[in-house]
């Protein structure tokens, strides 16, 4: 245990560190690249928690992150052009504040996630992970199409939405941000995965027959961890969706679900902070590999190959030297 | 690679360099080099450096960055060319969506940006900016000609289909714009789909007289195929964008005399085209495509506006950049007030030479053709 | 709609059906066989297009070229197996997922390293080109007739195998329990890279039959890749009458919803709002059946032993 609580403090020091280093040493670019990666361990710790805790592999969490950024998007975009979202039963106008957009992207993944969820968990093993995909594709086809708000050609938000007190177009001040909410989403998985909840949740996931001789119901344990897993990744889309200014229906592609899954995986599954090393990790990756040759993608596919084949348990296992029990 | 070093010695150059008016010109490219739809971003990119090479100059150092076809990639890279490159002018982007996501933004910090591919209506139109300029066509232009030569064609009941996305809309809705007969049918297609048995039988029940069809890269390749084996004999018409030179060879005879409308077509008859065909297929070994033409033209249109004004001083630069006054593939080459060009745009029929297919021009579908969006545009 | 060209439709959906059981067939031996993920099955199927490509290419004959997409697929499955796959029967899912994704990165990116990033020339042959003239005067593509045969006669030979030979006694006996059949004596190794290169062939046979009438280019497999997973749910893994029922209803639901949607919708809205929603709805609803099917019976169809 204490390996890994000492690579947790040095990622979230290091995550404080290398922006405040970038930011003295005038590269904004290394502050935005810092957010992003902050930004997928958001995404990242929501799904650990239903795969990593609940046992739940859902490949369709591009939902959850498309729901979050087209509800900024489509929330901003009214407040942009001074129109209403609708006028009808009661009036719904458009907003540019961050705390207004994060709570209604919190509501509605929550609700997108129970709805998702109470069809999805009637099946098991593969064939959950399939429905969940299905119920992306959905969204990413229908998003496409969907003309009002650009469909495959995206909204652009050109300024950032406002938060009380700060300049958000400021690169600094927007990470600062980020990593508030990421330590924020931390602590509340923590805290969540240590109480009686996550002791059952993770019982539920081991053993399904037992629990339900302790009188918990497995599917209640599930849909919640699944709710709680869509309302963080949600979260994530909306800041992603401010961090690039512009929403797009592939937020909702597969590969996004994809990539999301590999942050998790290349971290450590069922470790708290194993998204945030994932996401690090993977960034770190992107950017440095895509200078070596034009077929970089090779390298990146042999690296995580590598981990996959030879690091079990991921960043943490390898550092830990041992896995977490996740399935 | 001979490009590369030249590149490099142009950056060293650039680097040591201590000219009298200006330390050179930095020029940051974002397109798509990887993937399935790499080969649009490849051609841009090689006639752009072409340009470059063929200009002599050694001051203007051109940073290329792939965006995978990924609008979120094309804006971090797009932040990285302007905070830490601190590039003078952008350019690059083939995809409609990557332009929406990058172009607005780039613009409004006051960078400049030259479109050598992807021109969405917004752009041209309400979000419209002094220092956007689209080198290529205003998305819609190319199926504004289509519709224009249908009718002269005697086209009278066309079957027309598309993508279900805002390119796709945009091309049908391009396409009613000029087009005068009757539609026999009009279809959405999904994005990606490769099976056109179902539309193809609809076509052939419709009693139209002719097909006009939008469906880039694979789509379109898989649509003539099976078009071709239908027994469905009815002519087709189409954008360059499904007839290109990369295209053609992975369809084959079943393009052969199809019509399909462009702004280039590597046998139009002025000297800088001819020279530019040549020089290409000899550099790269193989014959351009109008992509090819497009990175060419805009490297061309900013070095010409190199002679007259210095990138750092915006008004005198942009005014060059307006005046156009470089010798363009094309022949004479203008913008419109909103920064799309004006020009002619030819109908080309897929021609067999020896081994290779390629297209030939076989008439002028609009001449002096500005764009839909000029009057929506407040510049 | 007349009734000939609901007919035709119904044709086409089940045309379309057969060529997806022919994408399919290959991972759902390896999916229910195995039981393994393997998200590399597109690329095996791309592999198999370019080989085919290729050859056809150099020699000028598509049988050639056809034997080359089985053999290079097979070779290739071969080799994956040996070098990665063989290290994952163990793990979860989660892990194969990873490593299979990453597979899917390495195949991509080599391929167009190898062959370029333009689309590849590949057209069926003159002797099974053109159209022929089917009952109720329908006129039909010969070449699409050749791949329902093609796909039945796969269907056909592994349910042979799989319920008639003494290697499908075995598979199934390793679906159940590996490591009894292993204690019996059987080279488990052995026959699960049989098994993968099988399925790794079909998928690369799949690739140059159909990409002789569609697209032959990097990434011509994801789309497959996705299309071929919900068939086999849909069906239940494991189960290759599953598979290819349910491809036929997957082939059938795209393409009359694809062509009755747009009208139906026509009856009660005006012309453009009746198209988009048409069209929209036609592309989910491959997916919806999917959810459906699920939900009725969360095993698939023909699924849960």
């Amino acid at each position: 245990m204490r390996k890994e609580t000492i690579l947790n403090a040095a990622l979230l020091f290091g995550l404080l560190a290398f922006p405040l280093w970038a930011w003295v040493a005038d590269e904004p670019f290394l502050i935005t690249l810092t957010t992003r990666a902050i930004v997928f361990a958001i995404a990242g710790v929501g799904l650990n928690f239903a795969l990593g805790f609940g046992g739940l592999v859902s490949l369709g969490h591009a939902a959850f992150f498309g729901l979050g950024g087209y509800v900024m998007g489509v929330l901003a975009f009214h407040a942009q052009t001074y129109t209403s979202v609708m006028d009808w039963p009661f009036v719904i106008s458009g907003t540019k504040s961050m705390p207004i957009i994060w709570l209604v992207t919190l509501i509605l993944s929550a609700i997108l996630a129970v709805g998702i969820g109470a069809l999805s968990l009637r099946t098991s093993g593969v064939y959950f992970i399939m429905i969940t995909l299905a119920f992306a594709q959905m969204l990413f086809y229908f998003t496409i199409s969907w003309s009002t708000y650009g469909g495959e050609d995206g909204l652009s938000i050109y300024v950032r939405n406002g938060f009380p007190g700060l300049n958000t177009m400021d690169p600094i001040q927007f990470y600062a941000i980020c990593y508030v909410i990421l330590l924020m989403v931390l602590a509340f998985v923590f805290a969540l995965s240590r109480s009686s909840f996550g002791l059952a949740l993770g019982a539920s996931r081991q053993n399904e027959d037992r629990i339900q001789a302790v009188g918990q119901v497995p599917f209640r344990l599930y849909l919640t961890a699944f709710a709680i897993s869509g309302a963080i990744t949600g979260l994530s889309g909306a800041l992603f969706a401010d961090l690039n200014r512009f929403v797009s229906p592939t937020m909702f592609s597969w590969q996004t679900s994809g990539e999301i899954m590999v942050f998790v995986i290349l971290g450590g599954v069922g470790r708290v902070f194993g998204p945030v090393a994932g996401a690090v990790l993977f960034i770190v990756l992107e950017h440095t590999l895509g200078g070596l040759s034009e077929f970089w993608h090779i390298y990146l596919g042999a690296i995580l190959l590598g981990v996959v084949l030879f690091a079990r348990g991921g960043l943490y296992g390898m550092i830990t030297g041992r896995e977490v029990a996740h399935e | 690679m001979k490009l590369k070093s030249l590149i490099i010695a142009a950056s060293i150059a650039a680097s040591t360099a201590t000219i009298a008016h200006t330390e050179g010109v930095k020029v940051g490219m974002i397109t798509t080099l990887s993937g399935g739809g790499a080969g649009l971003g490849i051609d841009v990119r090689d006639g752009f450096m072409l340009a470059i090479a063929q200009s002599g100059r050694d001051d203007i150092e051109v940073v290329i960055e792939d965006d995978q076809r990924k609008p979120d990639i094309a804006v971090q890279l797009a932040d990285r060319l302007i905070q830490s490159e601190k590039v003078d002018v952008m350019t690059g982007i083939i995809w409609s969506n990557l332009a929406m996501a990058v172009v607005p933004g780039a613009v409004a910090q006051g960078q400049f940006y030259l479109s050598p591919n992807a021109g969405p209506s917004p752009l041209a139109g309400a979000a419209c900016h002094e220092n956007y300029f689209n080198v290529a066509w205003q998305n819609d232009n190319l199926h504004e000609a289509a519709g224009a030569y249908s009718n002269d064609a005697g086209h009278s009941n066309t079957f027309i289909l598309a993508p279900n996305y805002p390119a796709g809309t945009d091309a049908l809705t391009g396409f009613k714009r000029m087009y005068e007969g009757e539609l026999a049918g009009e279809i959405y297609t999904r994005l990606g789909q490769t099976d056109y048995a179902a539309e193809i039988a609809q076509i052939r029940a419709s009693g139209a007289d002719s097909v006009f069809f939008f469906l880039p890269g694979g789509m379109g390749i898989s649509f003539l195929k099976q078009y071709a084996d239908s027994g469905v004999d009815l002519p087709v018409v189409g954008p360059a964008f499904s007839f290109d030179q990369g295209i053609l060879q992975a369809v084959g005879a079943a393009a052969l005399g199809v019509r399909n409308t462009s702004q280039w077509s590597k046998d139009i008859d002025n000297e800088t085209n001819a020279a530019f065909v040549e020089s290409f297929q000899a550099e790269y070994g193989r014959l351009p495509s109008l992509y090819a033409s497009q990175g060419f033209d805009t490297a061309n249109l900013l070095i010409s506006a190199l002679e007259v004004a210095d990138v750092d001083d915006a008004d005198a630069f942009r005014a060059a950049l307006e005046a156009a006054n470089f010798d363009s593939t094309r022949g004479d080459f203008a913008f419109a007030s909103n920064h799309h060009p004006i020009q002619d745009i030819y109908v080309r029929e897929v021609i067999q030479e020896g081994d290779v297919f390629t297209n030939k021009i076989i008439g002028t579908a609009l001449s002096d053709h500005s764009n839909a969006y000029v009057d929506q545009c407040s510049m | 709609m007349s009734l000939l060209l609901f007919i035709e439709q119904t044709l086409n959906g089940l045309q379309f059906g057969v060529m997806l059981f022919l994408m399919a067939a290959g991972l759902t031996l390896v999916f229910g066989v195995m039981g393994l993920i393997n998200l590399a099955h597109g690329s095996l199927y791309m592999i198999g297009a370019f080989a085919a490509a290729a050859v056809a290419g150099a020699t000028g004959s598509f049988l050639l070229a056809l034997v080359a997409s089985f053999v290079c697929a097979a070779f290739a499955g071969v080799l994956i197996e040996f070098f990665v796959i063989r290290r994952l029967y163990d793990r979860d899912h989660l892990d194969q997922v990873l490593a299979t994704f990453a597979l899917i990165l390495i195949l991509s990116e080599a391929t167009r390293w190898v062959f370029g990033s333009f689309p590849l020339f590949l057209d069926k042959p003159d002797w099974l080109s053109g159209t022929v003239m089917l009952p109720f005067g329908i006129e039909y593509s010969l070449y699409r007739l050749a791949i329902i045969v093609v796909g039945l006669v796969v269907a056909a030979g592994l349910f042979w195998m799989i319920s008639k030979t003494r290697i499908g006694i075995r598979i199934r006996a390793g679906e159940n329990d590996r490591e009894m059949i292993g204690a019996l004596g059987v080279n488990i190794s052995l026959l699960y890279t049989f098994v993968f290169a099988l399925g790794a062939a079909l998928a690369g046979l799949a690739g140059a039959l159909v990409g002789a009438i569609q697209s032959v280019q990097v990434g011509m497999g994801e789309p497959v890749l996705i299309l071929a997973f919900v068939v086999i749910v849909i069906g239940g893994i494991g189960s290759i009458k599953g598979a290819l029922i349910g491809a036929i209803l997957v082939g059938l639901t795209d393409t009359l919803g694809r062509s009755l949607l747009p009208s139906f919708f026509g009856l009660f809205l005006e012309p453009s709002s009746a198209m988009s929603l048409g069209a929209s709805l036609s592309s989910m609803s491959i997916y919806l059946l999917m959810i459906g099917v699920l939900l009725f019976r969360p095993k698939g169809l023909f699924g849960g032993v």
